[in-house]
């Protein structure tokens, strides 16, 4: 078996990708998690929508002729827009109107509208693979590295942190952050200070879904395929992150997706990638069994 | 930027009213648990509205500030420089907190994962404006409106005495001290009136004392408060007036002596003598 280091390296570093886009996705489920206390498993086809967005806009530019930097930033602000807004109606249609129902049914709903909009997106546009433009290009400074760590994990790498930086910084230091925070704690309460609950449940859709979208557009880019079932596999991945870090939590989104893209990179690279899933998913059981709140959540404590 | 109410003077205090409620009733299902009260608040004023367990007080306090829809009935709120007063009846919680009512809980009920300082901040959230794009952009108005928002924080934390916990959690503060904080996040919205459920409960005599006189200076600033409380002593040394319900209905109102001899209200909370 190769043990030597550089091999070590490429495979932490693909983890490391592979961690940074789970993260742009976990989060989606963790925020709403934390303020309505909803497993969204129409996420995953947010980031589907996200990826085939940002496909069919750069496509347009490049026609267009535009500049290759251009296009990309174009083309995710068209996907983070468009999902965005896909987001938002999806929270308005199938889980505002179940506010106040038995926590099956907003779940059940959102199962639904997973399905809908995956055979939606099947008949308006195809169910082949659709070959991506490699949208990030190689950097000539990357060079002296490109046999450890390429273009586009960097782009990717830094995209996430900049986008986790920022996030951050929006809950913990702005009103709205506040909003949020409070209303995950205490809706009612949240109310009664003035905070317009149903706003700021918007709010949150929207800032999940626009991270889902940049997921999309960078994952898209990386592999250089999409279908209309992508957003499965990664919605389920990526909730498998989620929980593994601990639900609810915004670090525990991170860390957890971290963890598992780390985990089935070295698996992949020193087992088999036969056994990717194997590994993603015994790491969740093992959580779930000896820490069910996940790495970093909280015990269930103040929900009432 | 801001409408502040409270500076109106205890002396130069008008004595209109500022929150009329007229003929309260909720019921639930068959059990009618407000049986038409009428009550109101005039500016500057301390109300005290008492009663034995189970009278409807606090279903009162939900009433008015939307939590529940009564059945029927009206609340107005007469806001100083309009006209007409407005009715907050079928409004939601957050557009009465916007329309000028703030309210503490029988239970407390903080944000126990922010601190003191970030607890006072969100009271302050309905009276300014910036939302997600000035917050992501930083634009100019935004950070002077944050800034704004800790200075007048800090000034109430200030007025209740919690300005040297600002920046601890919420949940570790001793109880007195989260009670006050109760307040301080109430008085943040900036309320013509705020609404004080049982603030004495479990409180210890010391607490209690300095709770009173927390409310008594808070009032003489010209705020305006309505509480529910079952500590008589601290009722008849703060209220200006009180209401007395029992069984959902209003049963007396008057001054502190006047309701001391009220012979429905001894009868409600004593039960009827047996001599006959």
């Amino acid at each position: 078996m190769l043990m030597d280091f550089d091999y070590f390296r490429e495979l932490f570093f693909s983890g490391l990708t592979r961690g940074a886009i789970y993260a742009l996705i976990a989060l989606g489920y963790t925020m709403v998690y934390g303020i309505i206390g909803l497993i969204n498993f129409a996420h995953g086809e947010i980031y589907m929508i996200g990826a085939f967005t940002a496909f069919i806009a750069a496509t347009i530019f490049s026609i267009l002729g535009f500049p290759a930097l251009a296009i990309i930033i174009l083309a995710g602000v068209c996907a983070v827009i468009w999902s965005a807004s896909y987001g938002y109606t999806i929270e308005k249609i199938a889980y505002k109107p179940l506010r106040h129902a038995p926590r099956l049914s907003p779940l059940i709903s959102a199962i639904g509208m997973s399905i809908f909009l995956q055979n939606y997106v099947l008949l308006a546009q195809t169910s082949d693979f659709l070959p991506f433009p490699a949208l990030i290009p190689d950097f000539d400074f990357m060079e002296p590295y490109a046999h450890i760590v390429g273009s586009t994990d960097v782009v990717i790498l830094a995209t996430t942190t900049v986008i986790m930086i920022i996030l951050t910084f929006i809950i913990k230091y702005t009103k709205v952050g506040k909003a949020m925070r409070a209303t995950a704690q205490d809706r009612t309460m949240a109310t009664l200070v003035g905070i317009n609950v149903n706003r700021i449940i918007s709010a949150t859709f929207i800032i999940g879904s626009s991270l889902a979208a940049v997921g999309g557009l960078l994952i898209a880019s990386h592999i250089g395929q999409i279908n209309f079932y992508i957003g499965f596999i990664a919605g389920i991945k990526a909730f498998t992150a989620a929980v593994l870090g601990g639900i609810g939590s915004i670090p525990g989104a991170v860390l957890g997706s971290v963890i598992l893209g780390l985990t089935e990179s070295f698996a992949t690279g020193y087992v088999s990638s036969d056994y990717e899933d194997v590994f993603a998913f015994s790491l969740l059981v093992l959580i779930l069994i000896f820490k069910p709140s996940g790495i970093l959540g909280k015990a269930d404590n103040q929900k009432v | 930027m801001y409408v502040v109410h409270t500076a109106l003077t205890k002396t130069s205090r008008m004595s209109k009213k500022i929150l009329e409620v007229k003929n309260l009733t909720m019921d639930f299902g068959g059990v009618r648990a407000l049986g038409g009260v009428d009550l109101d608040v005039k500016g500057g004023e301390i109300v005290a509205l008492i009663g034995p367990n189970g009278a409807g007080k606090t279903t009162f306090f939900n009433c008015v500030t939307g939590i529940y829809y009564p059945t029927k009935g009206d609340i107005l709120l007469h806001t100083p420089g309009r006209q007409k007063p407005k009715s907050l009846k079928g409004l939601k919680p957050n557009q009465v907190t916007v329309a000028g009512l703030a309210r503490t809980f029988q239970n407390i009920r903080l944000f126990s994962q922010m601190t003191v300082l970030e607890n006072v901040m969100i009271g302050r959230h309905c009276r300014t404006k910036a939302f997600i794009f000035g917050a992501l952009f930083r634009t100019k108005s935004t950070r002077q409106e944050e800034k704004e928002i800790i200075d007048y924080s800090y000034s109430i934390l200030e007025k209740v005495g919690l300005a040297d916990l600002a920046n601890e959690y919420s949940k570790n503060l001793p109880y007195g001290a989260q009670r006050r904080l109760e307040i301080a996040r109430a008085l943040a919205t900036d309320p013509l009136l705020l609404l004080l459920d049982e603030p004495a409960a479990g409180m210890n005599p010391q607490e209690t004392n300095e709770l009173v006189t927390l409310i008594q200076n808070i009032s003489s600033g010209g705020q305006s408060i309505l509480l529910i409380e079952h500590d008589m002593k601290l009722v008849m040394t703060l209220s200006e007036r009180i209401f007395v319900m029992d069984y959902g209905r209003k049963i007396a109102q008057g001054t502190p002596d006047e309701i001391r001899n009220n012979q429905e209200v001894i009868k409600a909370y004593l039960g009827e003598e047996l001599d006959a």
